[in-house]
């Protein structure tokens, strides 16, 4: 009878205190909590370098990894307050809407003096105009990859996707924001409109490219234009480079009508325990030799100066990773839509979909 | 008393994971802009068509899986004791691994440019579309569920005394009036278990049509996007999730009222 009582009250507080340790995150001066995507910092796999390793026996902090799939994964994290963290790598449109609601703090920027090395051409940007709250980690644009022996001619705009000699045959983004760029950008208007008109009529182009697509994809991109499973996909020109190593057959194009440029940053959320931790580790991966390792791993473009400067000459004249002027000049940047906009592209979203 | 004290920590896990999420998937429900509504329910109507999709998958790869797993089954029960294990382990097998993974290898499979296709290849066939369609997700549901169909039949079946088999032959009876009126009546409550656990899981299926399907999603999908997205909504999200549980109970229900003795091996 004691036994029981003694196993049992063992085994209540176990579970609570597993709860307890679930819920609140250990946390200790030394301790930097990062929220990053996966596959996105240079680990040491692949023969690559381990940067955390290296900051941590430079620095002597202790480094969390912990990883997210979407931008919209990480709002749904920071906004419930269920985690604890020091530092995250969201994407632009979503760095303007956790500005907006309050849940990034300003970066001391005395902590940071690589700072420098960011280019011009990043600073100011329109999610975060005074630059305050993030430091571009990487960025890269959307293009059209297609399989050169499988298109009748090489496609030049998004109205390839659409053709239906291709039926059955093209991909298409499983997420709403990057699939109505693309109607957006096919009919002329800018990927950041909340016009009602303009995305009712792009959520109809894509009930007609419906008909066309074989499905709806993100990462199954890579298995499906490297084994020579559908002809067409639009997704991101870093991984373009990735498939081309594998099938050779494989091309890209910049389409004509524009493309999405998007700008991923590092920021700290509000409440975070370790601040000074976060702004350290922001300037060693911003240092030349540490940048270059990781963005030779991560295969995006880099917006940081001395470490483009590093580069070999293959990679800085390699037009998918770094466009010409002309392609950067139409291209976009997501900016955050007001609630409305969402609701209403979300609820088309599911229309296509569903239809 | 004993009993009670022992069950103490499964008590306090069933109330953190199991009654609190439900008490707030009821509360978001009913709480539209202005405290208790329904609104919720109404703006979710217009996704019956997608539940009514999803029930009918549920329905066919249930279907599918009683026709095979049923004879499968029969046949395990009446081997040899030590192949019987071997053979239950190699319908484990596939089990061990997670249901992504055999997911992902099922699109490898499928493909255009599949291992399937380039067979055919060989002889002249195809290639055949098979992957991104409605088939492809009735496959992938079949694949997944069917050990949930085999077991809980073989495990009622194994029981059956091999010698009311030969009583009923004895008797006069044909092979197929012995299973029409010996083995099947005394495997039903195996039926019922496996058809419950087959059906539930496969109608609130999601991911499965994602990867397999044409890009149209099923109902599992449909709750999911209400709380993983750009545009959140919890109380849609609550209201379509609490349909489909109130569809279950109904269902588990209509099959109790075939099978009563057997209530608590079926709610397992």
């Amino acid at each position: 009878m004691k036994m029981t009582r003694l196993i049992s009250a063992i085994l209540a507080l176990s579970l609570l205190l597993s709860c307890m340790a679930l819920l609140s995150g250990c946390g200790s001066d030394n301790q930097i909590v990062i929220y990053n995507w996966g596959q996105y910092m240079s680990d040491g796999s692949d023969g690559s370098e381990d940067l955390v390793a290296r900051f941590e026996e430079e620095t002597g902090y202790d480094v969390v990894l912990r990883y997210y799939e979407s931008n919209e994964e990480l709002y749904g994290l920071l906004t419930s307050g269920a985690i604890q963290c020091d530092l995250v790598i969201p994407s632009d449109y979503m760095i303007a809407r956790l500005i907006e609601e309050g849940y990034l703090d300003k970066i001391d920027y005395a902590n940071i003096p690589n700072y420098k090395y960011i280019m011009d051409a990043y600073k100011g940007m329109a999610y975060d105009p005074t630059d305050a709250y993030s430091v571009p980690y990487t960025w890269g644009t959307t293009c059209l990859i297609y399989n050169t022996k499988m298109v009748k001619e090489a496609p030049t705009s998004w109205n390839a996707l659409w053709d239906t000699d291709y039926k059955g045959n093209v991909l298409m983004f499983r997420n709403s924001r990057d699939a109505f760029a693309i109607a957006l950008q096919k009919l002329g208007y800018s990927i950041n409109t909340t016009s009602e008109t303009e995305l009712r009529a792009a959520a109809a182009e894509l009930v007609k490219l419906r008909e066309n697509w074989q499905g709806l994809v993100m990462d199954e991109t890579f298995e499906k234009m490297e084994g020579n499973n559908a002809c067409m996909a639009p997704y991101y020109a870093g991984d373009f480079i990735t498939m081309q190593e594998v099938n050779p057959d494989l091309d890209y194009v910049h389409p004509t009508e524009g493309v999405n440029i998007f700008v991923d940053a590092m920021c700290i959320p509000t409440g975070a325990r370790n601040k000074a931790g976060a702004e350290a580790f922001i300037n060693f991966m911003l240092e030349p030799d540490v940048g270059k390792a990781n963005i030779e791993y991560i295969a995006y473009s880099t917006p940081n100066s001395a470490v483009y400067d590093l580069l070999d000459e293959e990679t800085k004249n390699n037009p998918a990773m770094y466009p010409a002027e002309d392609v950067l000049a139409k291209a976009e940047a997501f900016s955050h839509w007001p609630e409305a906009t969402n609701k209403l592209v979300s609820e088309l979203w599911l229309e296509v979909t569903n239809g | 008393m004993k009993t009670k004290k022992l069950s103490v920590p499964y008590l306090i896990w069933l109330t953190i994971f199991v009654v609190v999420p439900l008490v707030f998937v009821v509360y978001f429900a009913f709480q539209g802009e202005n405290g208790f509504s329904f609104e919720n329910f109404s703006s979710a109507v217009k996704y019956l068509p997608t539940l009514k999709k999803s029930l009918w998958y549920a329905l066919g790869s249930t279907a599918v899986c009683l026709v095979m797993a049923y004879p499968t089954a029969y046949i395990f029960s009446r081997i040899r004791a030590d192949r019987q294990k071997t053979m239950l382990l190699l319908i484990m097998l596939p089990m061990w691994m997670n249901f992504l993974l055999r997911i992902y290898s099922l699109t490898i499979i499928l493909e255009k440019n599949g291992i399937i296709n380039k067979l055919l290849g060989f002889v002249g066939l195809g290639p055949f579309n098979m992957m991104n369609t409605d088939g492809a997700v009735l496959l992938g549901m079949v694949y997944n569920f069917l050990p949930f169909m085999i077991l809980p039949i073989y495990s009622v079946m194994s029981k059956i005394d091999n010698r009311l088999l030969e009583a009923s032959s004895d008797l006069g009876a044909g092979a197929l009036t012995t299973l029409r009126r010996v083995v099947f009546p005394l495997s039903f409550p195996g039926i019922i278990t496996g058809i419950i656990q087959v059906f539930i899981p496969a109608a609130s299926t999601f991911v499965i049509s994602q990867r397999l399907g044409d890009g149209s999603m099923l109902i599992g999908d449909l709750i999911e996007t209400f709380f993983i997205g750009s545009y959140t909504n919890f109380g849609v999200g609550s209201a379509i999730s609490l349909v489909l549980m109130v569809l279950m109970l109904i269902f588990i229900g209509v099959l109790n009222l075939f099978d009563n003795e057997d209530v608590g091996d079926m709610l397992i």
